[in-house]
């Protein structure tokens, strides 16, 4: 017997008045994005599976839908994520020389849900600048994700900022291998302090220590104090510190906001700075972004790059009616 | 967190909490963090349980669904056995503290007299019997022998007997149990014990309010080693 009505498990239709809601609310951050200087792309909902999952490690894997192409036998994947393909767009599709802004709204699949309760089919939009380095860039883009979401109705989020380099550049310092990098990343992902004690026990270096002491390092601007003082004056480290203290002059007198230095969400490709905004009343970030200057390395250019996404179908309840 | 229609909207912490061993060795630590229940869960059949502080709630789950409360956000925190957490797969979760409580160790034990070694030999495939499907896929991948798990949800020590698996991987903890069925204990997969594990969201936003309940259960932990 089959129930011919259902739908697949975690993935639904949005009906009246969700869709106009959803759909109100991507207009009003397409035209958001508009008057600030971002183009539009849409990029296909399929592509071949190499370019989806270029220079992302593993983290994509599992996430992609598959089916074999039947006019080249190549495998293809249902996109699980937009940022890759906008990178590939701006590296060897336009192949702009300056600053390249570029935005997108629409519809990814992920094979299985990327969180409880979570919908296979987020609607993601999102933001990236390609070519701009360093701060002025990651500024700009937080200042658009947050004006993204007063617009999708949440005028209230917590920025939470934290930056990769520190646990590469601290890493690459205690010449962790691969196998033992996947454990601190793992123990420090989970702020699991016991774990932690046992790798810098394993390692009994100082580098070791510092590593761990990441995971202390989360709050409010004062960690960014605590940092200086118990973290090796590295200068990828120093450097680290110094563009989240100008994140906390930029935002810290307007934005409620938290540190979190051992926070390594997209650690496989960000580069910098990343950053995530929570809201009371969702379980996890509301959205979130980051640097990532090698990706484009990947389709044979690197350029520096920024972007945020978030997904509208998660936002619903807060979506303003419409 | 979506405290759905019907439901009083509650403004504080909820920890979330299994019945029994775990509940029982968690109080003397509430107590520090100055939380105390109003209701005892073997006698009340709430489940949601006030405490004297009106900003503190708990409610009682089953061990295995503690992780679950806690990502999902309907609990701040929670006390879950590495066990179930490492059943548990997803993100959402930090665990800061070993509350060494409900001590124990996951093991692979077999029925005495059965050559082990041997049996996890070169091209070796073993039928496994356990409640802990995760852990044991790991645990047997590393080693290099191939298993058929078969899931259990509890009285592990029989499938031997009866000859459903060669071998279980279950807790451990006086080892009464597998003596009183013939089994012997033979490899230990992980060390367990209590860990106190919070919402990602909720420690980034009510840090204010949970940082203290967290020291509270640190310091209690140091006064007692």
């Amino acid at each position: 017997m089959t129930y011919r009505w259902l739908l697949p498990e975690y993935i639904e239709d949005l009906l009246p008045p969700d869709a106009w809601r959803l759909e109100s609310a991507r207009r009003e951050l397409l035209d958001l994005f508009r008057a600030r200087g971002f183009q539009l792309v849409m990029p296909p909902l399929l592509e071949y599976i190499e370019s989806l999952q270029a220079g992302t490690g593993q983290d994509m894997d599992l996430l992609t839908f598959r089916l074999v192409d039947q006019l080249s036998g190549r495998q293809l994947g249902l996109r699980a994520d937009t940022t890759l393909q906008v990178a590939r767009i701006d590296a060897h599709g336009m192949n702009h020389q300056g600053i390249n802004r570029l935005c997108y709204a629409g519809s990814i699949l992920h094979a299985r849900p990327e969180g409880l309760n979570q919908s296979r089919e987020p609607f993601q939009v999102g933001a990236e600048i390609y070519g701009l380095e360093g701060l002025v860039g990651d500024i700009e883009i937080q200042e658009l994700m947050l004006e993204a979401l007063k617009r999708t109705g949440l005028p209230k989020v917590t920025l939470d900022v934290g930056h990769v380099g520190l646990f590469r550049a601290l890493s690459r310092q205690a010449r962790l291998d691969a196998k033992s990098e996947s454990e601190w990343f793992e123990a420090l992902q989970h702020k699991d302090l016991p774990s932690l004690q046992a790798l810098m026990a394993a390692l009994g270096t100082p580098e070791g220590q510092a590593l761990g002491q990441l995971a202390q390092l989360n709050g409010d601007v004062s960690v960014l104090a605590r940092a200086h003082q118990v973290l090796p004056q590295a200068p990828e480290v120093r450097q680290a510190l110094s563009e989240l203290e100008a994140v906390a002059a930029h935002f810290g007198h307007r934005v409620p906001l938290a540190f979190d230095l051992a926070e390594l969400r997209g650690y496989h490709y960000h580069s910098g700075l990343v950053f995530a905004a929570y809201a009371e009343g969702y379980p996890g970030a509301v959205a979130r972004g980051g640097r990532y200057d090698d990706i484009g390395s990947a389709f044979g250019r690197a350029r520096p790059a920024t972007g945020f996404s978030l997904d509208l179908r998660e936002l619903l309840p807060s979506l303003p009616s419409s | 967190m979506n405290s759905g229609e019907g439901m009083p909207a509650f403004d504080g912490v909820t920890i979330a909490l299994s019945k029994g061993r775990i509940f029982d060795d968690t109080l003397p630590l509430l107590e520090r963090a100055g939380v105390r229940p109003l209701a005892d869960p073997e006698t009340s059949r709430q489940l949601i349980l006030p405490t004297n502080r009106a900003d503190v709630r708990l409610v009682i789950v089953r061990a295995s669904d503690v992780p679950t409360y806690v990502q999902y956000g309907a609990a701040d925190i929670g006390i879950a056995g590495k066990d179930v957490l490492m059943e548990h797969v997803g993100e959402g979760l930090y665990q800061p503290l070993d509350l060494q409580i409900a001590k124990c160790r996951l093991m692979v034990a077999v029925p005495r007299g059965f050559d082990y070694a041997a049996a996890i030999g070169r091209g070796a495939r073993l039928r496994v019997a356990t409640k802990y499907a995760e852990s044991a896929r790991s645990h047997f991948a590393e080693k290099g022998v191939h298993v058929d798990l078969i899931k259990l949800y509890g009285s592990m020590e029989l499938a031997p007997l009866t000859g459903l698996a060669d071998v279980i991987v279950d807790l451990v903890s006086s080892g009464n149990t597998l003596k009183a069925n013939h089994l012997e204990a033979v490899e230990e997969i992980a060390k367990i014990s209590a860990r106190l594990v919070v919402n990602v969201a909720a420690w980034k936003l009510n840090r204010s309010r949970i940082a203290p309940i967290v020291e509270a259960f640190a310091s209690g932990l140091e006064g007692s080693s």
